[in-house]
């Protein structure tokens, strides 16, 4: 299940690599307990900057995503429970 | 005798806890387990100023209090006092990486909340200046209550006002505690965010190094490329480098045995010196080089933070046999040695993922089976071209290889969706910055796993090398009588022939498979006994055995040869590493039991359509 739909926004694994983006919203329920345990791990919440910044080079997965000044590596089954609103 | 004050060393991943942990403690540092998991307890001892010792144990980085692997489980046990094995710690030292500070914040704020004496590395404030990033290291204090002390442990920066604080804090007056720290970790980000946000002076964006190296190293195409080339240069290095000491140490040992045989009486006791003692002996130190070589790669893949970087190219292709990106280095390790490699799976934080990894590990084709391929397929494999720059031979060695990681591959799926289904960690890592490896963390790492190789591996192959020789030699052969027939090993020889009988073996091969067992090279030297070629000429010998196997073996028993041996656990040190990396007898049977199946499967079929071949 993806997260909650609101106007203007889409998934993270959805947003172009380069396209910086601020957390709507995030569909922990979506998540095992160790995804979510480790997504909060990172620093993701609500109005955190995102932005994709690399691809796998195998079916473009997994993706590597700034968060805060972290980057990290997650699986875009994981990245789409988190639904970011692209900056313009 | 009342024990050391025990100051725990806490920080979260790539804070550089362990280059902390070096600096302050030196070389002398006590490796072991924790009692019941296999999670690495490093400790040592640290003087202070007054010359008082205390002892320092470095703890599993963790994200926070709340577990997402065993190793932070771990981390959480010891600060609540709840681990088996472990003193609950007088005194915390937490690290933080100045760079990342909002996030290292929320677990450290967590630590501060248990209310032991605290201080505060920010570690690594050089980069964070690189960076362009300034932080104020009194306001942070102010804010959190402790000590805080900027450190750069790569340069020892620092370390000797650790050293001043942490005699002060064990002295000190008992610490209030901070007001409503929350409990749910999103809250505590927030807090944690707005501390950091607090402390930082100024902030100049810069374009970081980190990440123009990660639009190469991580690009579709260059970056594979670049990937396949360093772990080809790896694998040339283990194999290659090796070679000149390997050819030291054996012409060293040869020098010995050759001693040992001319100052003792001729007898058991000279042979229990010579061909049990040096001979064992001989094997761990023939391996502990392209060993070594390997630790130092993979030391430096960690260090650097490539590793990771490794493991996201890879991950797509391993989580199609149910397995993460993490798995791959282990994996390669393993073509060298699956020592090592199995060794190397400490890095993987899923359990199952972790377990399955070991399981298929033997499945790569190492370094001990080579000896063994290149004898069977030079005495039965023609030498000859069937396309241009490819030889037959080498064909099939290739085909070996293949064959192990097919197995492999196949095993992985059927134990991910059998044995181990579910669960499943997914692929979530941090990228963390890029360094330059500090060469003192570097060597104490490569002495520590060279010591715990020694240790593990070498104790099991030298044990095993005297016990197959006490078998060989007991009783004596008489007169006209054969040594290898006579044996202990040769009447179990008789059993295990038995059984290997209708997959093709003979009665020759039955009686190397025993001694095989202490490392599959072993078998080469084994069936050179068994048809009694005593040549001290190595070459000579070689080839008088391979014309020997041509003439005894059927094509269809050498091909069935090979196939076991891709397959086969014959290596007392991987069951033995397997006991000790997954705590107990459960899955090195596990193991043994589905590798031997396989092997007895793939011989015998091998065999049997050889021979409706009419090969």
């Amino acid at each position: 299940m993806n997260a909650p739909f609101k106007p203007n926004t889409m998934t993270l694994d959805e947003l172009p690599v380069g396209q910086c983006a601020l957390i709507a919203s995030i569909d922990w329920d979506s998540l095992d307990h160790g995804e979510a345990c480790r997504l909060k791990h990172f620093g993701f919440d609500d109005g955190i900057a995102v932005e994709p910044l690399h691809l796998g080079p195998f079916g473009r997965d997994p993706l590597a995503v700034r968060v805060g000044r972290m980057i990290v590596a997650i699986r875009r089954t994981q990245a789409r429970a988190v639904r970011v609103t692209p900056a313009r | 005798m009342n024990p050391l004050p025990l100051v725990a060393v806490a920080g979260s991943p790539n804070a550089g806890k362990s280059a902390l942990f070096n600096a302050l403690t030196g070389a002398r540092q006590k490796v072991a387990n924790y009692p019941g998991v296999t999670v690495e307890r490093k400790s040592g001892r640290l003087i202070l100023g007054d010359g008082r010792p205390v002892e320092l144990v470095d703890l599993p980085g963790a994200y926070s209090l709340d577990p997402a692997s065993p190793d932070e489980a771990v981390t959480r046990d010891v600060l609540l006092g709840r681990q088996k094995g472990e003193r609950q710690p007088d005194a915390l030292l937490i690290v933080l990486d100045a760079s990342n500070l909002d996030n290292h914040l929320r677990f450290a704020l967590q630590l501060i909340e248990l209310g032991l004496p605290t201080i505060i590395a920010l570690n690594m404030v050089d980069l964070a200046t690189r960076d362009g990033l300034e932080l104020d290291s009194r306001k942070l204090e102010r804010d959190l209550g402790v000590r805080v002390i900027e450190t750069v442990a790569v340069r020892r920066r620092g370390i000797s006002d650790l050293n001043q604080a942490l005699d002060d804090v064990l002295d000190g007056p008992v610490r209030r505690p901070m007001p409503d720290i929350p409990s749910d970790l999103i809250q505590l980000q927030r807090r944690a965010r707005t501390i950091a946000t607090a402390a930082v002076v100024r902030e100049t964006p810069v374009r970081r190094w980190t990440h123009r190296l990660d639009s190469l190293l991580l690009h579709p195409v260059a970056g594979f490329l670049i990937l396949l080339t360093v772990m080809f240069l790896m694998m040339q290095a283990v194999f290659g480098v090796s070679e000149t000491p390997v050819a030291w140490l054996e012409s060293g040992l040869a020098v010995l045995g050759d001693a040992a045989s001319s100052n003792l009486p001729d007898g058991l006791f000279r042979s229990l010196i010579v061909d049990g003692v040096i001979g064992g002996v001989g094997a761990v130190v023939v391996f502990l080089p392209p060993i070594l070589v390997l630790f130092l790669f993979i030391l430096l893949l960690e260090g650097s933070g490539y590793m990771v970087r490794a493991a996201f190219l890879m991950d797509k292709l391993m989580h199609g046999v149910g397995l993460s990106g993490r798995s791959f280095i282990p994996l390669l390790s393993s073509f060298a040695c699956a020592v090592p490699g199995i060794m190397a799976t400490r890095t993987i934080d899923d359990p199952k993922d972790r377990l399955t990894t070991i399981l298929i590990a033997p499945l790569m084709t190492c370094s001990a089976r080579i000896p063994v391929y290149t004898l069977v397929i030079g005495a039965f494999i023609p030498n000859r071209t069937i396309a241009p720059f490819v030889g037959l031979q080498g064909l099939v060695m290739f085909g070996l290889f293949v064959g192990g990681i097919v197995g492999a591959w196949m095993a992985a799926l059927v134990i991910r969706r059998g044995v181990l289904r579910g669960g499943g960690g997914g692929f979530m890592m941090e990228l963390p910055k890029y360094q330059w490896p500090a060469f003192k963390d570097v060597a104490i790492g490569l002495f520590q796993r060279a010591a715990i190789f020694l240790k593990r591996a070498g104790t099991i192959i030298l044990g095993t090398t005297i016990v197959l020789w006490a078998l060989a030699s007991v009783p004596q052969a008489g007169p006209g009588e054969k040594q290898s027939e006579v044996s202990i090993a040769g009447k179990i020889a008789d059993g295990i022939e038995v059984v290997v009988r209708p997959i093709g073996f003979n009665h020759e091969i039955a009686l190397a498979l025993l001694p095989a067992m202490a490392a599959r090279e072993v078998a080469v030297s084994a069936i050179a006994t068994v048809y009694s070629i005593d040549s001290t000429d190595e070459e000579a010998a070689a080839t008088s055995l391979e014309d020997r196997l041509k003439h005894s073996w059927p094509l269809p028993t050498a091909l069935a040869f090979l196939a076991w041996f891709v397959f086969a656990p014959q290596c007392i040190s991987t069951i033995a590493v397997t006991r000790r990396e997954t705590n107990g007898w459960k899955w090195p049977l596990f193991m043994v039991t589905y590798l031997f199946a396989l092997a007895y499967l793939a011989a015998g079929a091998t065999y049997w359509l050889s021979v409706a071949a009419g090969l």
